[in-house]
């Protein structure tokens, strides 16, 4: 059932235009490879660990081979032929010694390349084996446990110690959150290498590490059966090891990453087309693994300006779609982002939020929407603040958002504070038990205010949509359309990571994930789905 | 300039209060409200050490409005209470403000093409691990902040926005490339001190880089520090010729580059001013 009268005509046309516009980018990924789609294969296939000065086997490997034999073929090939030849153990071995120069790669062929192909056919099975079991294991966690009903609370913590974030983010659990993110340390995106181990300093946030992924996660684990109510846990799969980060979530049991198609291009000034190509990786990775995905067009608000801008917006989550979707992920795992950041000076504003709410819900029925809280007009008045988040929760419960992440009146002032956690908590607790299942009165007017608001930015995002496909997308982030900043597609950080694939190109993990169905083992339900 | 500045400017200082107190809801009552969380469970015990922090903290009679758990082993607190302490309004010395005349958008062309007879560069960044262009953003951008519009909109000046976690090395490498008049760098991430550390190392990476320069504008570049958490710290302990501080809008900034790179430059016709 539709509230807006959204013509099924346009949004179709939206869809094709989007499909349109996507398609030389998607063709694109998949005739490159980057260093760290390379060095993700190696993870799956079990190699871990860091030299003394912190930099992974898993980049030593990748480097080496590049060095000697060029990455358009892959780095599969001449890996396990180096490791069928030479006396190492395993790929760690192999590593260490490729670190010191004492290992000679060479592109095999003939029977030797068919027999180092089953070789990393063999371990990427495996790898791919353990993140299935992974899902498995999350289902069956869901069921002893419970899933929360949505919309899911959503709350950060970032105190860079992951042996602090612990127990912040059980108590969070336990103060009601439903989903845990913990915030990457600012400088991590633009790290091309995943630090190692446990980790106790960070800039504004915790590094993303296997090992700090998993005692967080088994730390919510506990909670979570502690509580009867399964506890999910949120990174980010973003930046130059977008693929690798991916694929670390998917072996630890991450439940949601942040992933979005653009957002390191615009906001880390990360190179077009290495976001391009790790992140169609990752989202294969995130299908196979049960992730649900989190984009980020919430950001474009906070450069430009909410109104005016509503359109990139949408745009943006039309895109993610179709990229998502060409990756093999489903519609539960489109967490397509949004956010409530018009000027409160503005009259009416409230109107225009619950517009701009409402049409996405109803433009991505099946996705877990996630609703961004006020960040721009926050303004260290923390008693208004208090108010503009209770109205944000308010206009996410009518509007049937599905992940609500909880404001903070403290924003732009302090990371949280414990009390500030709580007062949230307090504020989003009683507007979605005052309101309960408000969202089914809240019916517009046919043809009134919000109604008409709606309407014209869908159609200001097919007029915006045909301009990228005459234009194609990268000419079109480079004109500054999202996010109101600039970015050429032979800018930016990570180009140098970016090869283009030989013929022959073989990449065992790829081989598996585009040959299967992503869902063919189990398809979880997700709980309280809208409508 | 804004009405209220001029009548502040002639109210006699014979007309301000000279002792004050907090004002609850009478002249006099040093009425104050606060909150804050003490890490024990709550209850009689934790509400008594609220109190006794209220006292040491001037609060006489203090009293606990509202306490609550979080959790087994923090509790919040709102407190209200009247304070002991008295403010000498008087004598309270007022830190000068802005040494220039704010411009309009015309004046500032104007000032430029007159002067230089070129366009002014202007390389902005965030530097360092520091991800937030906000700041950078709103007084760059064409989009700008609190209705005024950023740099970029200026005809005469050319904005060379390098956007977030760039290297002072690519920044001084891309200032000296553009033959920058001046440097805007944003820090908005404050945690260990990281914006004042980042900004340092910036200002004594120029400084190395064009030995022979006598100032801003004459060999160097100017350099220019924006973010919300500079208030501790002096120009001359970060090594920049300039600070902005939380709320700043470009106009602010635009008048102050043609203040301090065209200081000889005056509007020729004063009435056009606004």
């Amino acid at each position: 059932m539709t509230k807006l009268d959204l013509d099924p005509s346009v949004v179709r046309k939206a869809r094709a235009l989007a499909e349109r516009a996507a398609r030389p980018v998607i063709e694109m990924a998949r005739t490159h490879t980057t260093v760290s789609v390379e060095r993700a294969q190696l993870r799956l296939a079990g190699l871990t660990g860091a030299d003394s000065d912190g930099l992974p086997w898993v980049n030593h490997l990748v480097d080496a081979v590049r060095d000697q034999v060029g990455l358009e073929h892959g780095v599969a090939l001449p890996v396990f032929d180096a490791l069928a030849r030479e006396p190492y153990a395993d790929l760690g071995g192999l590593a260490r010694a490729a670190s010191l120069g004492a290992v000679t790669f060479r592109l095999p062929a003939g029977g030797d390349a068919g027999a180092a192909a089953e070789l990393a056919r063999a371990a990427a099975r495996r790898g791919v084996g353990r993140i299935d079991a992974r899902r498995a294991e999350r289902d069956v966690m869901l069921r002893e446990t419970g899933d929360p009903r949505q919309p899911w609370i959503y709350l950060i913590v970032a105190t860079g110690d992951i042996y602090e974030d612990i127990p912040q983010a059980q108590a969070a659990a336990r103060e009601g959150a439903d989903v845990v993110a913990v915030i990457r340390s600012t400088g991590q995106s633009l790290l091309d290498y995943v630090p190692e181990g446990a980790t106790r300093e960070g800039y504004a946030g915790t590094y993303a590490t296997q090992e700090n992924f998993r005692l967080m996660r088994g730390a919510l684990d506990d909670v979570s059966r502690e509580l009867g109510r399964y506890v999910r846990l949120t990174n980010y799969a973003s930046g130059l090891c977008m693929p690798e980060i991916a694929t670390l979530a998917g072996l630890e049991r991450l439940d949601m990453m942040l992933n979005d198609c653009m957002y390191g291009i615009i906001f880390r000034d990360i190179n077009p087309r290495r976001t391009f190509i790790d992140q169609r990786f990752s989202r294969q990775i995130h299908a196979r693994a049960g992730i649900v995905i989190n984009t980020g067009e919430d950001n474009y608000l906070t450069t430009a300006d909410a109104v005016d801008a509503a359109h990139t917006v949408i745009v943006s989550q039309l895109l993610n779609e179709r990229f998502g979707k060409e990756a093999g992920l489903a519609d539960w795992q489109l967490g397509l982002g949004h956010a409530f950041e018009i000027n409160p000076a503005i009259p009416e504003s409230f109107r225009l939020e619950l517009a701009h709410a409402q049409l996405v819900r109803e433009l991505f029925p099946d996705a877990p929407l996630k609703y961004m809280p006020p960040t721009k007009h926050m303004t260290g008045n923390v008693f208004a603040g208090y108010l503009l988040d209770a109205f944000f929760n308010l206009a996410g419960v009518m509007t049937g958002q599905s992940i609500i992440l909880i404001g903070m009146m403290t924003e732009g002032i302090h990371t949280p504070w414990l009390s500030d956690r709580d007062l949230a908590l307090e504020n989003v607790r009683y507007v979605r038990d005052a309101c309960g299942a408000l969202a089914e009165d809240f019916v517009p007017r046919p043809d009134g205010f919000i109604v008409q608001r709606a309407q014209q930015v869908l159609s200001e995002s097919v007029d915006l949509l045909e301009r990228i496909c005459d234009d194609t997308l990268l000419a079109a982030i480079a004109d500054g359309t999202f996010g109101v900043t600039r970015r050429p597609a032979d800018g930016g950080k990570g180009l140098d990571g970016v090869v283009e694939r030989a013929d022959g190109y073989f990449n065992p993990v790829t081989e598996i994930l585009e040959s299967q169905d992503p869902h063919a083992t189990a398809v979880p339900t997700p709980a309280g789905s809208t409508d | 300039m804004r009405p209220h500045e001029s009548t502040t400017d002639l109210t006699a200082a014979q007309d301000l209060p000279s002792i004050i107190r907090p004002y609850g809801d009478t002249t006099g009552d040093a009425m104050v409200q606060l909150s804050f969380t003490l890490p024990v469970p709550s209850g009689r015990r934790a509400e008594l050490a609220a109190l006794q922090l209220a006292g040491k903290m001037g609060l006489d009679p203090a009293s606990v409005v509202h306490s609550k758990a979080m959790g087994p082993n923090f509790t919040f607190f709102i407190v209200y209470g009247k304070v002991n302490h008295l403010i000498d309004y008087v004598g309270i010395e007022v830190p000068e403000g802005r040494e220039y005349p704010l411009l309009s958008a015309k004046e500032i062309d104007l000032a430029i093409r007159t002067v230089l007879n070129r366009r002014m560069v202007v390389v902005g960044a965030c530097i360092g691990t520091d991800a937030h262009t906000v700041g950078i953003d709103a007084i760059l951008n064409v989009k700008g902040f609190a209705g005024e519009k950023g740099l970029e909109y200026h005809r005469e000046i050319q904005v060379i926005n390098m956007g977030a976690q760039v290297t002072v090395e690519e920044l001084v490498e891309r200032a000296k490339a553009e033959n920058a008049d001046a440097v805007l760098v944003s820090q908005v991430v404050t945690q260990k001190n990281a914006h004042i550390h980042n900004t340092k190392q910036m200002a004594a990476a120029f400084h190395a880089a064009y030995p022979t320069a006598v100032g801003p504008g004459m060999g160097r570049p100017l350099l220019i520090a924006g973010g919300p958490r500079f208030d501790t710290v002096t120009e001359q302990e970060l090594g920049v010729d300039r600070i902005f501080g939380k709320g700043t809008t470009p106009g602010e900034v635009a008048s102050y580059l043609v203040h301090a790179l065209l200081p000889n430059w005056t509007p020729e016709d004063p009435t056009e001013s606004t």
